[in-house]
């Protein structure tokens, strides 16, 4: 039921509601609406019970396991948004004077250096507003750097088909042509393809590593070493970053750039669009070009840099520097675990989505690349499951929500028929773990047994299947009231 | 399934067919349709647009993805099913005669290079493995 099917004429709920409409007389008449606006009229009670209804139809980490891992959402830790809410951080002018705000920016100064030392990166830019930015803006700097060396030839960006559409997405918004580099059967990118591509027009490589499939790309020096000799850089970008965590860094495998997606692996918020943060992490040689402002430590005081330091810099993304209580999150987060729990984040990640892998193996699920051992994560295959018995992944994900388990990525990455990407992340217990590979094989029975049911699902959630091709075809989510 | 003999195709999954008029009708396969699932949205091609071999034209987007489809042949646009646009489930009903549109071919030696049905039919097999 929509708040709006509460309305009642006359309804008030006297916190919410304006002091006085008699301002409204200071509004010339013809500008006057003639109509009241179509607001909801409820009272305060049924606002409150409306709305804590809603929240309790939410399926989401403080709830459930929630499969999605870092892909989507980690697990925020409380620490991380208590101590971000301190009225001294809050409360701040975002332009107050440096020598009044030397504690926030000695928070981002060391934000910046610990960024750049879990990434072995020479500079780091905390301005980027989202991933789908910090990735614009780390091809706008390969853009930049080529074209400060009056290299105008490079036309091309390289990018896997496993990649997530961002990076052509990016790619393209920046003014190169894509060319998609084909997979191996193993997971990897296909070297002999990469050699025939890369030559004088390549400007760049986009890559994911661990890639999108959940392995490690096993020839990444080689991959560098190719890109390089011909001229082009390498970009990282960071969505799989949780898997590495500190023990293999971007800057040590030969990448140029990097952007880190602080909602995915620095466990801050996320959801509903925003507000996401995603800094950007670059090698010597595009130093010049990292965007503005960020922090400098000098004679024991912080300040800002800015373009007049830093003339050949890209520019501003954001109208100060970026989600500015985003990245003080992360900074709590990485501070709360130290360099020592960065790298058990990565241990524990990837021991987590093993021993998943294996369970479920024995399970009897089909895992897409049975050689590899698994990042962060790794992909079911449900093909074989669909050719005999017309249950999809959509059917046994929806299925797990009847069971109190979120589904995991559906349908991602494409290149893998009937996938599920599943991420269990690195603060799960063996409990939890178990108890879903019990919820799984229950399913895998039903399956077998009464694939309709399967096919019906969700049974026992408040809303049943939902029609997601009506959904998609019919945009329009106004309400309106009945005439 | 079976593929129809008479339609040439691409390896991205596009059926070709040549008119009697020289003109070439454009869709997407059988099998296409079956990987995106349910569509929900076509974006087609401006009439009158030149297309180069394998350029992007037109989007065929499902409850699953946005998929690009691409020029299999060079050539102007010289109509589009509009009905797909508010109709895009014919693609899934029925793929081989819900046609995105239609090229005056620039090259008409480039149909030589596409697959014939049992090319097409490797090329779905192979794809399995």
């Amino acid at each position: 039921m929509l708040i709006f099917e509460h309305s009642r004429p006359g309804r008030r709920n006297y916190s919410q509601s304006p002091l006085t409409a008699a301002s409204a007389n200071k509004i010339p008449e013809n500008l006057q609406r003639k109509a009241p606006p179509l607001l909801p009229e409820v009272s305060e009670m049924d606002t409150v019970r409306h709305y804590t209804r809603l929240s309790q139809k939410n399926f989401s980490i403080d709830t459930e396991f929630y499969p999605l891992g870092s892909c989507t959402m980690k697990y925020n830790p409380r620490a991380c948004n208590s101590l971000a809410m301190l009225p001294q951080f809050t409360a701040r002018h975002p332009l107050a004077p440096e020598n009044t705000g030397q504690g926030y920016l000695a928070c981002m100064y060391d934000l910046q250096e610990i960024l750049k030392d879990v990434t072995g990166m020479a500079g780091v830019s905390l301005t980027p507003m989202a991933g789908a930015q910090g990735e614009l803006i780390g091809v706008m700097m390969i853009r930049a750097y080529h074209e400060s060396r009056g290299d105008f030839a490079r036309n091309e960006i390289i990018v896997p088909d496993a990649a997530h559409g961002t990076n052509p997405a990016t790619a393209v918004m920046c003014g190169f042509k894509v060319v998609e580099i084909a997979t191996d059967k193993e997971g990897n990118v296909d070297m002999a393809a990469l050699k025939a591509a890369v030559g004088p027009k390549t400007a760049g490589l986009m890559l994911t590593n661990p890639s999108t499939l959940g392995v490690f790309e096993k020839n990444v020096s080689e991959m560098s070493r190719m890109v390089h000799q011909a001229g082009g850089l390498l970009y990282y970008d960071g969505a799989n970053l949780n898997a590495v965590l500190g023990k293999v860094k971007p800057g040590d495998m030969g990448f140029d750039v990097i952007h880190i997606n602080l909602h995915k692996t620095f466990s801050t918020p996320h959801g509903g669009g925003g507000p996401g943060s995603a800094p950007v992490g670059v090698a010597e040689r595009l130093l010049p070009f990292i965007p503005v402002p960020i922090v400098a430590h000098e004679n024991g005081a912080y300040r800002w840099i800015t373009e007049k330091e830093k003339p050949q810099s890209i520019g501003r993304l954001s109208a100060h520097m970026g989600n500015a209580g985003v990245l003080l999150r992360a900074y709590i987060y990485v501070r709360l675990l130290g360099m020592d729990g960065m790298h058990r984040v990565a241990e524990f990640a990837t021991l987590n989505a093993n021993y998943l892998m294996v369970e479920l193996r024995k399970a009897g699920f089909e895992i897409a690349y049975p050689t590899r051992r698994a990042s962060h994560e790794f992909i079911v295959t449900l093909k074989d499951i669909k050719d005999k018995t017309g249950v999809t992944g959509m059917n046994l994900a929806k299925r797990l929500l009847d069971k109190g388990y979120h589904a995991p990525t559906t349908y991602f990455p494409m290149l893998v028929p009937e996938c599920l990407l599943i991420e269990p992340a690195e603060t799960e217990s063996k409990e939890t773990l178990d108890g879903f590979v019990v919820a799984m094989k229950e399913i895998l029975t039903e399956i077998q047994e009464q694939p309709d049911m399967v096919k019906g699902a969700p049974h026992n959630m408040p809303l049943r299947k939902l029609d997601d091709v009506k959904a998609a075809r019919e945009l329009d989510l106004s309400w309106k009231p009945e005439a | 399934m079976s593929i129809p003999t008479d339609l040439k195709y691409t390896n991205s999954h596009e059926w070709v067919k040549p008119e009697s008029d020289g003109t070439v009708t454009i869709g997407v396969t059988h099998h296409a349709q079956e990987l995106l699932g349910d569509m929900v949205f076509v974006e087609l091609p401006q009439v009158g647009r030149e297309l180069a071999q394998k350029e992007e034209c037109a989007v065929a987007e499902s409850v699953k993805a946005a998929a690009d489809v691409y020029a299999p042949i060079s050539g102007e646009v010289i109509a589009v099913n509009s009905d797909l646009e508010s109709e895009p489930e014919k693609i899934n009903q029925d793929s081989y005669n819900a046609w995105l549109f239609k090229l005056k071919p620039s090259n008409a030696a480039e149909l030589d290079g596409l697959l014939d049905a049992t090319g097409y039919q490797t090329l779905l097999e192979n794809e399995q493995h």
